[in-house]
């Protein structure tokens, strides 16, 4: 691996050597290093690129680290990895896209990422994007996420998307059965002219099943951003979904939620605020010595924190 | 030494003009200076001139000799002029530690963090890594605005109300910092209250009224007025034999 693409890693991984445990690193579209354990399986799909993740059931405390990364300008790909999370397991994936691309041809990749985890399984599930290079070419990313959670189990997402992507259209798909819970924390910030497009689907299909979730962005400069929801609850459910976004220059937000209740102890909540940062907050920080640059920088980094 | 000259400001109220400030003219030498007026008097009004956040319709401040009505918020807070809010600001994702060490204007450890909690009587710990927003109660978000101005180590440190939200019990306590700070002086502390128990502090009270001074003078000199007596009563006891 290049200084480039260890840079990538560090980036979207948070890592600086080859990470404990299960993993397989992704480069320019080739394997770049694998390792499976006595409970953590990897294979690579026959059919499409991709993989295959298997978690015996019970496997606690371990972790899994798949990140992807690109350098080579103009590169577009689609992978398909499959996680299957057996029951009672307790487990971190850390995913993670990084793209440098300093030609002038897009590079793209679509990460389509599938869950299914088992009864009572618990799974945190981080995922962090990120650009690099000063080429005029974009940097595209096009997550797909489809969860399937049994009775009992957990997932908890992280996404954070800070720095350097074009153009984002992530699309979140959920089923959640009986007292099973998702929540899902987005951080967004974009600036230029970048773009970055969220859309979640859930359903809760079983009793006590709950799903919360948490976005906020940052939209700077020109940037677009858009925020669509839909949580339909047939049966006796929570759910929550937040939308907290600091619109900054001539950026645009837009918070699209829908809310569906098939059935009469489901309770859905929508909670969305767009607004520039609140001058007191500026005029606070200024008080305390701060430029309003310093200040609205320090506002942006905690409310992304 | 900080020095108002014919401060006047108005508002436009719904296309009306009206005064709020008229004429002030004071000047702070580097004590205790206590203001304290009926609501709507515009105590805090004149703080914020002083930090500069308001822009008075007329007249000048001088910090030190030195005319800083042009100076911006920031400029003014970096010649060491400090001011803690009536009405505390909330953040989302700034914790305590963080805000006091962007006050402090140097990362602090949480040591350092702890002491400054535990002197406006915070227990400390469970503070540190809180954030400042709508999970705080207001009257620990009003210590830790005090906490902040402290930590800034001003030339002009202004609370405005800084007892307000305070229970009685920790009242006592605050009485106690301030007495500190009298004793600790080294630049000016205005403070902005309507509290007998700090103004008795104060080596100079100012009493505003209506967007005017109505009396500047010492605690024995202002006191008396303010409690409607007569004439000067040291003490509760004294009151009492007369
Ligand atoms: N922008 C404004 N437009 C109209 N009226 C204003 C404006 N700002 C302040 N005022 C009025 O000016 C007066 C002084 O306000 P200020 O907040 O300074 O009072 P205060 O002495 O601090 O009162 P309190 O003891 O209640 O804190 C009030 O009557 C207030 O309503
Ligand atoms: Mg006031």
């Amino acid at each position: 691996m290049d200084a480039i693409q260890q840079e990538l890693l560090a980036q979207v991984a948070g890592l600086h050597e080859v990470p404990e445990g299960a993993y397989n690193i992704r480069a320019n579209g080739e394997m770049a290093g694998r390792n499976t354990t006595a409970n953590i399986d990897i294979t690579t799909k026959e059919d499409c690129p991709g993989i295959d993740i298997r978690i015996k059931p019970g496997t606690k405390s371990e972790s899994v680290h798949i990140p992807v990364v690109l350098s080579k300008s103009g590169l577009q790909e689609s992978v398909y990895n499959d996680f299957f999370v057996g029951e009672d397991c307790d487990i971190t994936i850390i995913a993670g896209c990084g793209i440098h691309n300093s030609g002038s041809a897009a590079s793209a990749h679509s990460g389509i990422h599938r869950f299914f985890v088992e009864k009572n399984a618990k799974v945190r599930y981080v995922e962090k994007h990120y650009g690099s290079g000063d080429g005029s070419g974009e940097r595209i990313m096009n997550p797909t996420t489809e969860i399937h959670l049994a009775e009992g189990a957990s997932l908890e997402m992280e996404t954070v998307q800070i720095k350097g992507i074009d153009s984002t259209e992530r699309t979140t798909t959920a089923e959640v059965a009986g007292g099973a819970s998702l929540v899902i924390k987005e951080k967004i910030m974009t600036h230029g002219k970048q773009y970055a497009g969220t859309d979640f689907t859930v359903n809760m299909a079983g009793a006590d099943s709950s799903v919360n979730l948490i976005s906020r962005s940052v939209a700077k400069e020109r940037s677009r951003q858009v925020f669509r929801s839909r949580i339909v609850g047939d049966a006796s459910c929570h759910g929550h979904s937040e939308c907290d976004a600091i619109i900054m220059d001539e950026a645009s937000v837009s918070a699209i939620p829908e809310l569906t209740a098939n059935h009469i102890d489901a309770n859905l909540i929508h909670e969305a605020a767009i607004g520039k940062i609140a001058g007191e907050q500026l005029i606070k920080l200024m008080t305390l010595g701060l430029t309003e640059k310093e200040a609205e920088e320090q506002i942006v980094k905690g409310f992304l924190k | 030494m900080l020095e108002l000259r014919n401060i006047s400001f108005q508002a436009d109220d719904g296309g009306k003009e009206i005064e709020i400030l008229r004429n002030i003219n004071l000047t702070v030498e580097n004590r205790f200076v206590a203001v304290t007026g009926p609501n709507g008097s515009g105590k805090s009004t004149l703080a914020k001139i002083v930090a500069g956040i308001l822009a008075p319709t007329e007249g000048r401040i001088f910090l030190d000799g030195v005319d800083i009505t042009e100076k911006s918020i920031t400029e003014r807070a970096r010649m060491g002029i400090s001011f803690a809010f009536q009405q505390p600001v909330r953040f989302k994702g700034i914790t305590v530690k963080d805000m006091l060490s962007i006050a402090a204007g140097r990362e602090t450890a949480v040591s350092e963090v702890c002491s400054m909690l535990s002197e406006v009587g915070l227990c400390a710990r469970d503070y540190v890594n809180r954030e400042i927003n709508a999970s705080l109660s207001g009257g620990e978000l009003k210590r830790i605005e005090i906490a902040m101005i402290m930590a800034r180590k001003a030339r002009v440190s202004i609370f405005d109300e800084p007892e307000a939200g305070i229970d009685l019990w920790s009242f006592q306590n605050l009485i106690r910092v301030f007495e500190k700070m009298h004793q600790e002086i080294q630049g000016t502390i205005l403070i902005i209250s309507h509290q007998e128990r700090i103004l008795n502090i104060a080596d100079q009270i100012v009493l505003l009224a209506d967007g005017r001074i109505e009396k500047v003078g010492s605690r024995e000199e202002i006191m008396p007025a303010l409690l409607g007596a007569g004439k000067p009563c040291r003490t509760l006891s004294d009151k009492l034999i007369q």
